[in-house]
């Protein structure tokens, strides 16, 4: 691995392979899940890990028994004795032939490396049990407090680091603001904070961030990231299907803080409730989440494995953070999962009714089992509708005199013409099976049926029910569009569960491995229970959100943590398992993991915004941020806060709101906001364009925006949202000139720079106070004056210009759809709108500070 | 101890002394939109790739990778099967395929389709090629490697277009392109290092192609590859705003970039300095991209081997855009052309396809040659799968099995063909190679051993070649 000496040449290679490095010398102790497992995983596990199938030499190093067996005469660990380690001899070999790792897997051990893991093995070669999957109990606080500030003092005391002081209160509600709503505050509430210098104003602001529906939504983006909810199906031709209710659903748990373990209990297993209600149906649609495809030619049997692995991949990643998605093919390298582990877990899922090849479903939009959704209004229109119809039938069926005298001379009529010879001039119309048979019966031997029959048909062209069809018909068909105008979406429906097989290698139509019942990870499960009882959803719900399950409350609590403070307490959020990442503050983890599982201070078990709560109203929280330098350049002891780029929904939120435009309704459809031509060219099965939408729908919050997979909307691609094919539990921040080109050129932000220099202009008059309004709403703070002066210089410069070039002016005033507001002096809006482009460009508008 | 994700980093760059040392953004945005300081400033938003050095010694600096979308039939292409034509229309054995895998012919009675077209031989080596590619059989017959022995793991086109790119049917994973551009950085000063370009054509079901075949997936986004569109901007978002002048323009990322320095005075965030590297490479690429599809600077030549004039979205256009985005020091250049999906009418479209694509790939070879540039760029000219010897009506089905591919220029030895399928064109028999081999391979002749070329995360190293590829050393020259 590349030195420090490298480091600044090669830049962000450099840069990779530094952090590589242990956490800060953590002085003491050497620890097995800090220290030593990861250097185990990383060199040795592949070949002597838990896959058996890949074990070399029989020997494993992942479990102490292994280390330390017998194996002809040798042990590769004796712990205590280096000497007699064969481990310490065979790492430290110059041989080729001898030395391990052997060279041809790459991954020569470090010196640094080596002596720790001699160093552990003279200590006494002490395993733990890997730190997410042992029981979970809840340590002492350190220190009287607040508990998060306990621990994460006792560990900055003991590497005799300093934490940073409290930021200033303009930044701490834009700290607070964009980590719990995901939108910036207006400058009315930045003014209001700073005021605010009451005891309990910052919790007070928490509580009201917290209680906000775009707390909601915040939530429910980061969810949607891990369950994978899309727009799309994701396969072929990408079709568009209805989910949003589910994304909906999400807000509203959210928003009511629904305990955790209800959360999942209702997304994985809402359909099997008793008396499940419709809210409880779209949860469900939790399992319908996976990409689908209509490709024609795809084998049903193969898509269903497909799907079955997608599952198993998402529901393993969201909620276990867990790759069991590794152990497809073969026993996982690194974790004890087994590959029965893998298909037993697919099994839960074995009875959602689900096609492998939706065909047809790019014509006609069946996606397997789905429900309508009718609007209130909607539903009360069809009923409406049902009892108008219902009640034109019963009117139709009414003999009236006028009728029966219409009807008793048309029978005349086409008695004589059936028994006159065929008249090939004459276009008589074609009588319907047994009506014929009915005339040509003399009128006094038809039987009761037959007159029954001769009436219904009559009633269907008689010019006496003419008008009561027309008003039938006419009503059917409202009947008809108003169904069809409700939304339907994919539902999970109970069927008798297909059979599920290991699959030798992962090949779906290897059907020679044995068959599984729905279980859970074996080593993370206790034994016992009915073995005749096939396990359901629900239990898997219950095992997730169960005493005994360790993972989840500290997987929820280190992915919570990171909504506060931009990483991990371990960094790999998609990977708590033994390639993951120690994670820095074990204690800390652990008393949050506890009272998330068994509620605290006043809240219940699984109470997510208590948690979050407790992260902000710390003083770790409110610290100043700053880069990393020195001993702690990853900030793992959380001496200070971290600065980074928002994501990608509330880039487009920020701009918005800054300019005023921003709609902060909550729910319902996704919406299309303005897309270059021909983004959609190459999907097909059927073609589309897209149809944006224009006003209020255009500025509805990012997180609203279609969702199409295959094809995600260029200005929420390019800040890394994800594509939602499958889990993603963390989102890169980049910085590319893809971004750059989104905020300089896209139509859409050049309409709300216009918004925002219009606001301006209507603001204030002198240039001076327009440029620091616009800064204002861009930023929140108020500016420095040598920033207001750029702007002003900036204005004067692109209004003496415009003058001469009144064309250009107008030009760039009429991109969008937004009218300029009536009266505004075009060469002055189109000069201020330069400024609003340039404050929507800063850094400072898209990071969390 | 494992190691973080990369995109947990900062970009490259140096931290404060930027800010501080740096000349204004403004200037160098200037400068190089005059043409004058392109070469001049040290590149802060570059990236050098991550194979420092190279693990082998380079054969080809780049790729040009034709990207056949669709399914390539290999039996009417370059796959010369004559046993097959004498079995037309009748039963394929059932030795053949039985208990094999089949696509849209699952459960119809299987019989064999003949060749449509017939195939010659051409240049002093001899190469067999279905004479419905006149132009390659005349001009590039001895410079390239024709392989009959690729097949895959997928028979539907969306995995298998996704397991070609990234090596995996599981979404998320980098393109071949992502990964070359991390691993070797790009040359380009002023473009992306991975760029895509798609034509449609007139004789097939239009593939869809989904953005993620050129996604970088694990690896940081800014790998990903950039299409660049034949309407509208060509780079999405290029344009200035409707009434910008450049200079206004230049003006507004000036003052952007005075105002987030004016931050940087203030607050401890390298992450500024990032920023305005990337709004520096921005306002370049606003010039660098007209600049390469204004094609005024081509002598009349060009546009006759190319058969084009430009700029109508054809494949040949493309074709001609490639060499240019080749010479400008581009990494990875991909061209799709999603017309080769023919379940009906194979002996029409194919011809019809085949002529769409015939010209343009035979003048892009024949014009890197005439430049010097062909030993230094590696050209791919592929498909995602072959199609059946059994006949669909009057067309053909998804075939995995096997299929045909060539390749031409840096490092591939010329005018050979390698491995060979059965009588019938079903199965491979000789040399199979797999995608991961033709992974590993394109990577060997860049320089890169494909086993050492990885990425971690979710708990393990990820390679273009996932745990598989074997060099196809016969491949090379």
């Amino acid at each position: 691995m590349a030195g420090a000496r490298t480091r600044h040449r090669l830049g962000m290679a450099a840069i990779a392979f530094a952090l590589a490095a242990p956490l800060p010398a953590a002085a003491g102790p050497i620890s097995f899940d800090r220290d030593i497992r990861p250097i185990l995983a990383e060199h040795c596990f592949a070949c002597h890990g838990p896959d058996a199938a890949a074990r070399q030499a029989d020997l494993r190093l992942d479990t102490a028994a292994g280390a330390t067996a017998a194996r002809d005469g040798h042990r590769a660990i004796v712990p205590g004795d280096q000497a007699a380690s064969a481990l310490v001899a065979r790492i430290g070999s110059t041989d080729p032939d001898l030395v391990m790792p052997p060279p041809e897997t790459n991954k020569p051990l470090s010196a640094a490396h080596r002596d720790l893991l001699v160093q552990w093995i003279a200590s006494g070669a002490a395993y733990e049990e890997h730190w997410a999957w042992r029981p979970l109990g809840r340590p002492a606080v350190p220190a009287a407090g607040h508990p998060v500030d306990a621990f994460i003092d006792a560990e900055l005391a003991r590497a005799g680091v300093e934490g940073l002081p409290e930021a200033d209160r303009a930044t701490l509600i834009r700290r607070l603001s964009f980590d719990l709503t995901g939108l910036p505050p207006e400058p009315e509430e930045v003014d209001a904070f700073v005021a605010d210098t009451a005891p309990a104003a910052w919790e007070r602001l928490v509580d009201r961030l917290l209680a906000s529906p775009h707390h909601a939504e915040r939530l429910a983006v980061w969810w949607l990231d891990l369950v994978r909810y899309a727009d799309s199906v994701g396969y072929h031709g990408d079709q568009p299907i209805t989910m949003w209710p589910y994304r909906d659903w999400v807000i509203l748990a959210f928003r009511d803080n629904m305990p955790f373990d209800r959360f999942t209990r209702e997304q994985l297993a809402g359909d099997l409730l008793p008396g499940a209600t419709r809210a409880q149906t779209i949860a469900a649609a939790y399992n319908r989440l996976n990409m689908m495809s209509a490709e024609g030619g795809g084998q049903d049997k193969e898509y269903h494995a497909k799907y079955a692995a997608d599952r198993v991949r998402a529901t393993a990643g969201a909620w276990l953070g867990a790759t069991l998605g590794c152990a497809e093919c073969h026993d996982h390298k690194f974790d004890p999962f087994t590959t029965r582990d893998f298909y037993s877990f697919a099994a839960f899922f074995a009875d959602v009714a689900e096609r492998g090849i939706y065909h047809g479903a790019n014509a006609d939009g069946s996606w397997g089992e789905m429900i309508r959704l009718p609007t209130p209004a909607q539903a009360a229109r069809q009923r409406e509708l049902e009892a108008l119809v219902a009640r034109a039938r019963e009117r139709l069926a009414v003999d009236t005199p006028a009728l029966e005298a219409e009807r008793a001379a048309w029978i005349a009529a086409e008695t004589a013409r059936l028994a006159a010879p065929p008249d090939p001039a004459a276009k008589a119309a074609k009588l319907p099976d047994g009506v014929e048979q009915a005339l040509r019966t003399a009128a006094g031997e038809r039987s009761a049926e037959q007159a029954k029959l001769l009436a219904d048909h009559h009633r269907t062209i008689a010019a006496a029910t003419a008008p009561l069809r027309a008003e039938l018909s006419r009503l059917e068909e409202d009947l008809k569009a108003i169904v069809a105008a409700q939304p339907r979406m994919p539902v999970t429906v109970a069927v008798a569960p297909r059979t599920v097989r290991v699959l030798p290698r992962g090949n779906w139509m290897d059907d020679s491995g044995p068959e599984v019942v729905p279980a859970t990870p074996a080593f993370l499960s206790a034994r016992g229970g009915d073995p005749a009882r096939r396990l359901s959803r629900a239990d898997l719900a219950d095992w997730l959100t169960g005493r005994d399950n360790p993972v989840v409350p500290r997987v929820l609590a280190n992915r919570l943590w990171a909504i506060g403070f931009g990483q991990g307490l371990s960094r790999r959020l998609d990977d708590h398992g033994a390639q993951g990442e120690a994670p820095s503050h074990p204690e800390l983890l652990d008393w949050l993991a506890c009272e998330l599982r068994d509620g605290g201070a006043g809240a219940g078990a699984w109470d997510i915004r208590h948690l979050l709560r407790l992260l902000v109203t710390s003083r770790a929280y409110r610290r100043q941020a700053a880069a990393g330098e020195g001993r702690d350049p990853d900030n793992r002891l959380l001496a200070r806060q971290s600065r980074y780029r928002i994501d990608a929904e509330m880039v487009r939120d920020t701009a918005l709101a800054a300019a005023g435009l921003l709609v902060r309704d909550v729910g319902g459809p996704s919406v299309k906001p303005y897309q270059p031509e021909g983004y959609w060219d190459y999907l097909n099965f059927p073609r589309r364009t897209w149809q944006a939408d224009s006003g209020e729908p255009a500025w509805r919050r990012g997180m609203y925006v279609h969702w199409q997979r295959q094809y995600l909307h260029p200005a929420l691609q390019v800040f890394d949202a994800p594509s939602r094919e499958e889990c993603t539990a963390r989102r890169p921040r980049t910085s590319t000139p893809l971004q750059a080109l989104v905020l300089l050129n896209d139509p859409a932000l050049v309409e709300v720079a216009r918004a925002l220099a219009a606001r301006a202009l209507a603001a204030a008059d002198a240039p001076a106070d327009r440029a620091a309004f616009i800064l204002r709403r861009a930023l929140g703070r108020r500016p420095e004056a040598a920033e207001v002066a750029v702007l002003v210089g900036l204005a004067e410069r692109h209004r003496a210009a415009l003058e001469t070039d009144p064309e250009a002016a107008a030009r760039l005033l009429g991109v969008g759809t937004l009218p300029a507001p009536a009266g505004t002096d075009p060469v002055a809006l189109a000069a201020w709108t330069s400024c609003a482009r340039a404050a929507l460009n800063l850094h400072e508008t898209y990071t969390r500070p | 101890m494992t190691m973080p994700h990369p995109v947990v980093l900062a970009p490259a760059l140096a931290r404060r002394g930027f800010l501080s040392h740096a000349s204004g953004l403004g200037g160098i945005a200037l400068a190089s939109l005059l043409g004058r300081a392109a070469a001049a400033a040290p590149l802060a938003g570059t990236w050098p790739g991550i194979v420092r050095p190279l693990h082998l010694p380079a054969r080809a600096k780049r790729v040009i990778w034709l990207y056949m979308a669709g399914g390539m039939t290999h039996l009417d292409t370059f796959d010369h099967k004559p046993k097959l034509a004498a079995m037309d229309g009748q039963p394929m054995p059932e030795s053949f395929t039985k208990g094999q895998q089949i696509a849209q012919l699952q459960g119809q009675a299987l019989r064999c389709l003949a060749p449509q077209h017939p195939f010659a031989r051409a240049g002093a080596s001899g190469q067999e090629i279905a004479t419905i590619f006149p132009e390659i059989a005349a001009r590039i017959a001895d410079r390239i490697a024709i392989v009959r022995s690729l097949h895959t793991e997928a028979i539907n086109h969306d995995p298998a277009h996704t397991f070609m790119n990234t090596g995996s049917m599981i979404s998320g994973r980098p393109s071949a392109g992502s990964w070359l551009w991390y691993g070797l950085g790009s040359d380009a000063a002023d473009l992306p290092g991975f760029v895509v370009m798609v034509s449609t054509g007139r004789f097939g079901q239009s593939q869809p192609i989904a953005s993620r075949q050129w996604h970088s997936g694990l690896l940081p986004s800014r790998f990903q590859g950039v299409e660049f569109r034949s309407k509208g901007d060509p780079v999405l978002y290029v344009g200035r705003p409707a009434g910008v002048t450049p200079d206004r323009q230049r003006d507004v990322v000036d003052a952007v970039a005075r105002l987030d320095r004016l931050r940087g005075d203030v607050v401890d965030d390298p992450e500024i300095a990032a920023r305005l590297a990337q709004y520096e490479l921005a306002f370049r690429m606003q010039a660098s991209v007209p600049e390469l599809v204004d094609l005024a600077d081509e002598p009349a030549s060009t546009f006759e081997l190319y058969g084009t004039k430009g700029g109508d979205g054809s494949f040949a256009a493309n074709c001609l855009l490639a060499r240019r985005l080749a010479e400008r020091g581009v990494r990875f250049i991909q061209l799709y052309h999603r017309d080769w999906d023919h379940h009906g009418s194979v002996r029409d479209h194919v011809k019809g396809t085949a002529a769409e694509v015939d010209r343009g790939a035979a003048a892009l070879v024949e014009d890197l040659a005439r430049r010097g540039m062909l030993d230094e760029t590696l050209v791919v000219f592929g498909t995602e799968f072959g199609r059946t010897p059994m006949a669909q009506g009057n067309g053909r089905d998804h075939h995995m099995k096997a299929f045909s591919i060539w390749l031409a220029g840096g490092g591939i030895k010329g005018g050979i063909t390698h491995g060979a399928t059965d009588d019938l064109g079903y199965g491979v028999v000789e040399n199979p190679v797999t995608v991961h081999d033709l992974h590993a391979t394109l990577l060997h002749l860049l320089g890169i051993d494909h086993t050492r070329l990885t990425i971690p995360a979710q708990g393990r190293d990820f390679r273009l070649t996932d745990v598989h590829g074997r060099v196809v050393h016969e491949l090379v020259a």
